[in-house]
C-alpha cells in the first residue's frame, strides 16, 4: 500500500513543484545570461541579485486582468493554454531523475514511471503541446497570432520528424524504449551515446531548439516581426501558461539529451582511477548539471544569434536535417549488422 | 490603393485564396516609431505596401516661418532627433549662406567634429536596431554601450545629449572644453576595438548573411530614379556624398574615403555603414590634430535679418542629404519660407518598392536598411 500509493504520490508532487520552481528561474536565468552577455546586470532589485524576482513575476501574473477578446473563440481560447502546458509538465514523469534514492531504509526509484515505452511516450505528449499553440493563434481571430500559428505548425511538425528520426538511432543502440534501460544500456557499453552518435545528437539538438521554439528558431513568437506570435492577444495567467510550457518543454528537451546521449544520472569517467571521487556525487546532482550545461546552452544561443526566416528555417529542416537523420538511421543499421 | 480589399458579388470559385491585408503599425515593436504599413500579403509575401505617415507631424516647418532665426535651431534639433548635429549644422549653414557670413575656421573645425562623432551615434543607434530587428539582441546592447560615449562627450560640450542646440548662425556658441579633445581621441580608440565585435557577430555570421543577402535589392539607376540619398544610394553603387561633392564646413580640409557598394542590397547598405563609422573616426582623428586656435564666433548683428532673398544648401547627415530651402523677405525676424528636404523622408519611398516579393520577415529588416527616423519624415 504504501510503497504502491504513497510513494509515486509524493515522488508526483515533489517533481511537479520541483519542476515549476525549475521553470521559474530558468526565467531568471535566462534573463541574467542575456544581461551578462549583454554587459547589463539583469533583475537586480527583488531580492539578492534578483534572485527573487520569479516570485514577483508570477504575482504580477496573477493578478492581471485575464481578457479574452470579443471576437475570440472562448472555448478553443481558455483550452489552449491549457492544451499547451499539461503535455509539458506529464512529459517529466517518465524522465529518470536518478538511479534510486535510500531513504529511511526504503530503496525509491528516482523517477515517477519507468514506463516501458517512455521514450515514444515523450515523443507522442511532447506533439500534444503542437495542438495548443495552433488553437490558440487561431481562436484569437487576429491576424499576427494566425501568422503565428501557421507558422508554428509547420515549424514543429517538420523539426519533429527529425528529432524522432534521431530518437530511432538511439532506440536502435540500446534496444530498448524505456528511458531508464536507455541510460543502463550507456552504462553497460562503458561510453555516452553522444559519442557512439554525435550526428544524431547534434540534430536532436538543433531540432530541440526549433520545437522549443527558441532562437535562431523563434519564428512563431518573433517579437519584432508578429509582435507577439501566437499569444499576442493573450494576458495575465493564460499568458503565463505559454511562458511556463515553453520554458518547461526546454528543460524536457534539455533533460531528454541528458538522458539519452549523456548518460543520465551517471558520472562521468567510471574507468579513470584518479577521477573516482566524482562517483560520490549522487546521480540526481549528475543529471542536474548536465541538464543546466544544455539549458545554459540554449540560453546562450539566443543571446548570440539573429533569427532565421521562415523559408530558410523551412529549407533546413526539410533539406538537410531530415535527410541527414535518415542518413544517420541508415548507417547506424548497416554498422549495428555488420560490427 | 484602398485599404479594404474590393467586396464583389460575383460567386467564388470552390477553392479559392484571399490576399490578407495586414495593418503594421503605428504601434509596431520594430517600425522605428511610429511608421504604419498596410500590408497586402499572400501568405507570407508582400505583394504591396502602403506607407501611411503623419503620426509624429508636429508642423515644424510652419512653426519655423513664426519663430526668429536663433530660435529654429532648436527647432531642428526634433527633426531627425538621434542627429541632432547635423541638423543644426545644415540649418545654420544655410542661413549663413543667406547672409554671406564667414565662419571662423575653428568653429568649422568644431562643427565636423560635432557632425561626425553624431554620424557615429547615429550609425550606431541604427546598426543596434536593424541588428535587433533580424533577432540579434546583444548587438543592440553593444552598440547603445559606445553611442553613450558619444552622448557624454555630446553632453560635455554643450549640455544636453540629445537636443543639442549646439550650434549659431555665424559660429558656435561655446569653445571647446579642457581636455575635450582628448576625451574624444580615447573615444575613437574605444570605438575601433568595439567595432570588430559587432562585426565577430554579424559580418559572417551564416544566418546574418542569409537574412540580408540579396534581401532588398536596388540597382544604380533605380536608386536614382526613386531619389535615394546617404548609405542606401551609395550601397547601390553610387559615389554621391556631399561632404565630397560639395564640401562645407571643413571637409575639404580632410582625407577620408567613400565607401561604395556593389550590389545594392541589404548586406551592401550595412557593410557601407560600418565603413562609414570607421572613416568618421579617420575624420574625427584629423579634425582634432589640426585644430586651429582663434575665435570660435563670427561677428554677427544681435538681431538676426537676412537679407530678401532664397538659397538652398545640403549637407551629408548620417541618413542621407539633408537639405534647407530658406526664403527671407529680409523685413521680418522670421523665415518666410522654410523648406526641409529629409533623408529618411526620401529614402522611406523606396520601402515599398524594396518589400515587393520579400517575406513579412523581410519587412522589419528593410525598414531597418534605410535607417528612418519619423520625426524627420513627418516633421
Amino acid at each position: 500500500m504504501i510503497e504502491a500509493v504513497i510513494f509515486p504520490l509524493i515522488k508526483i508532487v515533489i517533481v511537479f513543484a520541483a519542476v515549476l520552481v525549475a521553470v521559474m528561474y530558468v526565467v531568471l536565468l535566462e534573463r541574467k545570461v542575456q544581461a551578462w552577455v549583454q554587459v547589463r546586470l539583469g533583475p537586480m532589485r527583488v531580492g539578492p541579485h534578483g534572485l527573487l524576482q520569479p516570485i514577483a513575476d508570477a504575482l504580477k501574473l496573477f493578478v492581471k486582468e485575464d481578457i479574452t477578446p470579443v471576437r475570440a473563440d472562448k472555448w478553443v481560447f481558455t483550452a489552449a493554454p491549457v492544451i499547451v502546458l499539461v503535455p509539458a509538465l506529464i512529459a517529466f514523469a517518465v524522465i529518470p531523475f536518478a538511479n534510486q534514492l535510500s531513504l529511511f531504509g526504503y530503496t525509491i526509484p528516482g523517477r515517477v514511471a519507468d514506463v516501458n515505452v517512455g521514450l515514444l511516450y515523450i515523443v507522442s505528449v511532447a506533439s500534444i503541446g503542437i495542438y495548443g499553440i495552433i488553437l490558440g493563434g487561431w481562436s484569437s481571430n487576429s491576424k499576427y497570432p494566425l501568422l503565428a500559428s501557421l507558422r508554428a505548425s509547420a515549424q514543429l511538425i517538420s523539426y519533429e520528424i527529425a528529432v524522432t528520426m534521431t530518437l530511432v538511432t538511439v532506440i536502435m543502440l540500446a534496444g530498448t524504449l524505456s528511458m531508464v534501460g536507455i541510460v543502463n544500456a550507456q552504462l553497460a557499453k562503458g561510453w555516452w551515446f553522444a559519442f557512439a552518435q554525435p550526428v544524431a545528437f547534434f540534430i536532436y539538438f538543433v531540432g530541440g531548439l526549433a520545437e522549443t521554439n527558441r532562437a535562431p528558431f523563434d519564428l512563431p513568437e518573433a517579437e519584432q516581426e508578429l509582435v507577439g506570435g501566437f499569444h499576442t492577444e493573450y494576458s495575465g495567467m493564460r499568458f503565463a501558461f505559454f511562458f511556463l510550457a515553453e520554458y518547461a518543454n526546454m528543460i524536457v528537451v534539455s533533460s531528454v539529451a541528458t538522458t539519452l546521449f549523456f548518460g543520465g544520472w551517471l558520472a562521468p569517467f567510471p574507468n579513470v582511477s584518479w577521477l573516482s571521487w566524482l562517483g560520490y556525487i549522487p546521480g540526481w546532482a549528475w543529471f542536474g548539471i548536465k541538464t543546466f550545461v544544455f539549458l545554459y546552452v540554449f540560453l546562450w544561443v539566443r543571446a548570440t544569434l539573429p533569427r532565421y526566416r521562415y523559408d530558410q528555417l523551412m529549407r533546413l529542416g526539410w533539406k538537410w536535417l531530415i535527410p541527414l537523420a535518415i542518413l544517420n538511421v541508415v548507417v547506424t543499421g548497416f554498422l549495428k549488422v555488420l560490427l | 490603393m484602398s485599404h479594404v480589399p474590393v467586396q464583389t458579388d460575383a460567386p467564388r470559385p470552390m477553392f479559392d485564396t484571399d490576399e490578407l491585408v495586414i495593418n503594421m503599425g503605428p504601434q509596431h515593436p520594430s517600425t522605428h516609431g511610429v511608421l504604419r504599413l498596410v500590408l497586402r500579403l499572400d501568405g507570407e509575401k508582400v505583394i504591396d505596401a502602403d506607407i501611411v505617415i503623419g503620426y509624429l507631424h508636429r508642423g515644424i516647418e510652419k512653426l519655423c516661418e513664426n519663430r526668429d532665426w536663433t530660435q529654429i535651431v532648436l527647432l531642428t534639433d526634433r527633426m531627425d532627433y538621434v542627429a541632432a548635429a547635423t541638423n543644426n549644422l545644415g540649418y545654420v549653414e544655410t542661413v549663413e549662406k543667406l547672409y554671406s557670413i564667414e565662419v571662423p575656421r575653428r568653429a568649422r573645425y568644431i562643427r565636423t567634429l560635432l557632425s561626425e562623432l553624431q554620424r557615429v551615434a547615429s550609425h550606431l543607434v541604427w546598426l543596434g536596431t536593424h541588428a535587433m530587428d533580424i533577432g540579434a539582441v546583444t548587438v543592440f546592447l553593444f552598440c547603445l554601450r559606445e553611442r553613450e560615449l558619444v552622448l557624454d562627450l555630446l553632453e560635455e560640450y554643450c549640455g544636453a545629449r540629445l537636443t543639442l542646440n549646439s550650434m549659431r548662425v555665424g559660429g558656435q556658441p561655446f569653445d571647446l572644453p579642457p581636455d575635450w579633445a582628448k576625451k574624444v581621441l580615447a573615444f575613437c580608440d574605444i570605438q575601433d576595438r568595439k567595432l570588430p565585435e559587432y562585426e565577430h557577430l554579424l559580418t559572417q555570421n551564416r544566418i546574418w548573411l542569409e537574412r540580408t543577402r540579396n534581401i532588398g535589392v536596388i540597382s544604380a539607376a533605380e536608386a536614382i530614379g526613386i531619389g535615394l540619398c546617404g548609405p542606401p544610394l551609395r550601397a547601390s553603387g553610387v559615389n554621391r556624398d556631399v561632404r565630397k561633392d560639395e564640401p562645407y564646413a571643413a571637409y575639404s580640409e580632410f582625407e577620408f574615403d567613400i565607401p561604395i557598394g556593389t550590389r545594392g542590397d541589404t548586406y551592401d547598405r550595412y557593410l557601407v555603414r560600418l565603413e562609414e563609422i570607421r572613416q568618421s573616426l579617420r575624420i574625427i582623428r584629423q579634425a582634432v590634430a589640426g585644430l586651429p586656435e582663434g575665435p570660435v564666433m563670427a561677428k554677427v548683428p544681435r538681431l538676426i535679418k537676412p537679407p530678401a532673398g532664397e538659397t538652398y544648401h545640403a549637407i551629408e547627415a548620417p541618413k542621407g542629404e539633408l537639405g534647407y530651402f530658406i526664403a527671407s523677405d529680409g523685413k521680418s525676424v522670421s523665415p518666410y519660407r522654410f523648406r526641409v528636404r529629409p533623408p529618411s523622408f526620401c529614402n522611406l519611398q523606396a520601402l515599398p518598392r524594396l518589400v515587393k516579393g520579400h517575406l513579412v520577415a523581410d519587412v522589419v529588416a528593410l525598414i531597418g536598411t534605410i535607417d528612418i527616423v519619423l520625426g524627420e519624415v513627418d516633421r
